[in-house]
């Protein structure tokens, strides 16, 4: 335990001081979140997702606890992309806070336009791309679902990006292979990728015998879905050995991040443990540093991806 | 009416804490959970709320419960106590009630914005429907400090799911209780009384903190007679800090628009005229940002 560890981790080319981040969603735009530990000593914010005009999100109820795991349904109400550069990234810069912008669009035209309209905004460590979010033009789809429509949102983002600043495309766990959509954000230019995002689920209401959540279906997060998460990086891993990646999914202890970064994350997101404590993200950098120490590694950098090593046998 | 700010202490908390069970009693279909939570008392205003992690680690249950302060004492041997009144109605309130003393805590607050008072010493009138009325103690003693006179209305179904009207007894100049059985008091609403209690003693501002159709009455009230209404709205929350965006209401802003607001951090208490309680549950067609057409799947 006495060693101390090399806590930095680098998502592309976003150099970052620890590799415990937000995850979108979970934690606003990183203020709320700053009452209960200091957010400019974890990896970055990753903000809420943002779209390019203010959205009033679904009706309530909004949210069903499920066992280890939460639904939610909130239909990505937020400000719009100009008071959010106006009020959150302007409190995340002066605050000294590495930030992860989320960029979510109807359609690759929105993907497009907010990709453009953040493009010199200064202090924007990188740009992950929610595609795993509804979708009009396809009817319900999200583009994370179909290699084709991922690749066009991830290349229009691309496009409209600074070279200096890397993008990463969100996936979605509900598609037969993650490897493939993975390939296909990768062939577009992203320069890492973001997995996973929640998986649909329901739950009814056996008192009113109806769909438990307004918005009927919803993502499912928190530690149910872990196995699932972790089975995704180590598959995506696996295929794009040299492409960066920033795992997610029901992490809630040091351990539990110390999974992600032995099947393949760089770095990862604090989601929905957020909401069971508050000061999660700061606590598990802790937790991950003592875990790692114990296990004689020098850095996370050394325990990215370890669990893929072959087993030498003298 | 002229009504204060809310005052700064909101904005000091919350803190995050490790509280200590000291003693869980039944009141009624309730019971009142009272644990030392070091130096939150001193920061609790009448409104505020605790949310507080169930089923001990590691548990399945991954979301906080949020029950409003019903007491506080700051002279507590272990630093200041903190009671509040839980239903026990499913697994994680069931844990809450099964603690015994000296269990661990793990406890956030206080949280939200608490209820304004008016600023010059005018009549109120409290009320409160089932466990809801829990915080309106703290606060009917906080207006008679201020020289208000308090009346209180306590409704529920029936007597037993009635909270505090012993305490009421003691605090408020006149009590009325209804229940809709008419197991104890008048049969009815609290708004088929409220009224009368208006017009006997000169209320201008009702506090109201229980379901949403009981505030939505009252802040109709209120607003036909052209006084103030407070109301602690009780929204499903999943953190209880301002992250989730699940505990939204359509809230009408000083600016006029319509949001869905969070009651966990703009609330949970509201003027009774800036919700649109017909609304709870829905997204209004002139909120900003309302979809121009419904579709998609659930995502954050």
């Amino acid at each position: 335990m006495s060693n101390v560890v090399d806590m930095r981790a680098q998502l592309a080319s976003a150099a970052l001081p620890s590799p415990v981040l937000t995850a979108s969603g979970c934690a606003a735009a990183g203020r709320e979140l700053d009452r209960f530990f200091d957010v400019t000593a974890i990896g970055a914010v990753v903000t809420k997702s943002i779209m390019a005009s203010p959205r009033s999100g679904r009706p309530t109820p909004r949210m069903a606890e499920t066992p280890a795991g939460m639904l939610n349904s909130i239909g990505l109400q937020g400000p719009g992309v100009e008071e959010f550069i106006r009020k959150d990234l302007r409190w995340l810069r002066e605050r000294g806070a590495r930030t992860v912008v989320s960029i979510a669009g109807g359609s690759v035209n929105e993907f497009a336009e907010l990709a453009n309209r953040l493009r010199h905004e200064e202090g924007i460590s990188a740009i992950e791309v929610n595609i795993s979010c509804p979708n009009v033009e396809s009817r319900g789809q999200v583009f994370a679902c179909d290699a084709r429509a991922a690749g066009s949102v991830i290349h229009a983002v691309r496009r409209h990006t600074s070279a200096l600043t890397p993008i990463f495309a969100k996936l979605s766990p509900d598609v037969t292979d993650i490897a493939d959509i993975a390939r296909a954000c990768v062939t577009a230019g992203a320069d890492g990728l973001s997995m996973i995002n929640t998986t649909l689920g329901m739950v009814i209401d056996t008192d009113t015998m109806r769909p438990a959540l307004a918005g009927i279906t919803g993502g499912l997060s928190g530690p149910a879905i872990r196995p699932m998460a972790v089975r995704c990086v180590w598959q995506v891993r696996q295929a794009l050995p040299e492409v960066p990646i920033l795992g997610m999914g029901g992490i809630a202890t040091g351990l539990d991040a110390l999974q992600f970064l032995l099947a393949g994350a760089n770095a990862v997101s604090v989601g929905t443990a957020v909401f069971n404590d508050p000061s999660a993200p700061w606590r598990i950098h802790n937790e991950l540093a003592a875990a790692l120490a114990d296990r004689g590694f020098r850095s996370v950098a050394d325990a990215v991806g370890y669990a893929h090593r072959e087993e030498v046998t003298i | 009416m002229s009504m204060m700010g809310r005052g700064s202490k909101a904005d000091v908390g919350p803190l995050q804490v490790r509280g200590e069970v000291l003693a869980v009693r039944r009141s009624g279909d309730y019971h009142v959970l009272v644990f030392a939570a070091p130096g939150v008392a001193e920061l609790t205003a009448p409104g505020n709320f605790v949310a507080i992690a169930v089923g001990g680690q590691p548990t399945a249950m991954l979301l906080r419960r949020c029950f409003s302060i019903h007491h506080v004492d700051t002279a507590g041997a272990l630093g200041g106590t903190v009671e509040i009144v839980v239903d026990a109605h499913g697994p994680g309130t069931k844990w809450l009630v099964d603690r015994v003393q000296g269990d661990a805590l793990d406890v956030i607050a206080p949280l939200g914005r608490p209820f304004s008072l008016p600023k010059d010493p005018v009549p109120c009138v409290l009320v409160g429907g089932g466990y809801g009325s829990a915080p309106l103690f703290m606060l009917a003693d906080r207006l008679r400090e201020r020289g208000c006179r308090v009346d209180m209305i306590l409704g529920a179904a029936t007597e037993s799911r009635l909270f505090g009207v012993v305490d009421g007894r003691r605090r408020a100049s006149t009590l009325t209780i209804t229940t809709d059985d008419g197991s104890l008091g008048t049969r009815g609403r609290v708004t088929d009384v409220l009224g009368g209690i208006l017009d006997q003693h000169g209320g201008q501002v009702i506090y109201g903190c229980g379901p949403m159709g009981m505030l939505a009455g009252l802040a109709e009230v209120a607003s036909q007679r052209g006084i103030v209404s407070q109301c602690a709205v009780e929204e499903a929350m999943a953190c209880g800090v301002g992250v989730c965006m699940t505990c939204v209401l359509p809230v009408v802003g000083s600016d006029g628009v319509t949001r869905m607001t969070r009651s966990c951090t703009d609330g949970p208490v509201f003027f009774g005229d800036q919700v649109r309680w017909d609304e709870v549950g829905t997204v209004p067609a002139d909120c900003l940002g309302a979809p121009v057409v419904e579709g998609g799947a659930g995502t954050r």
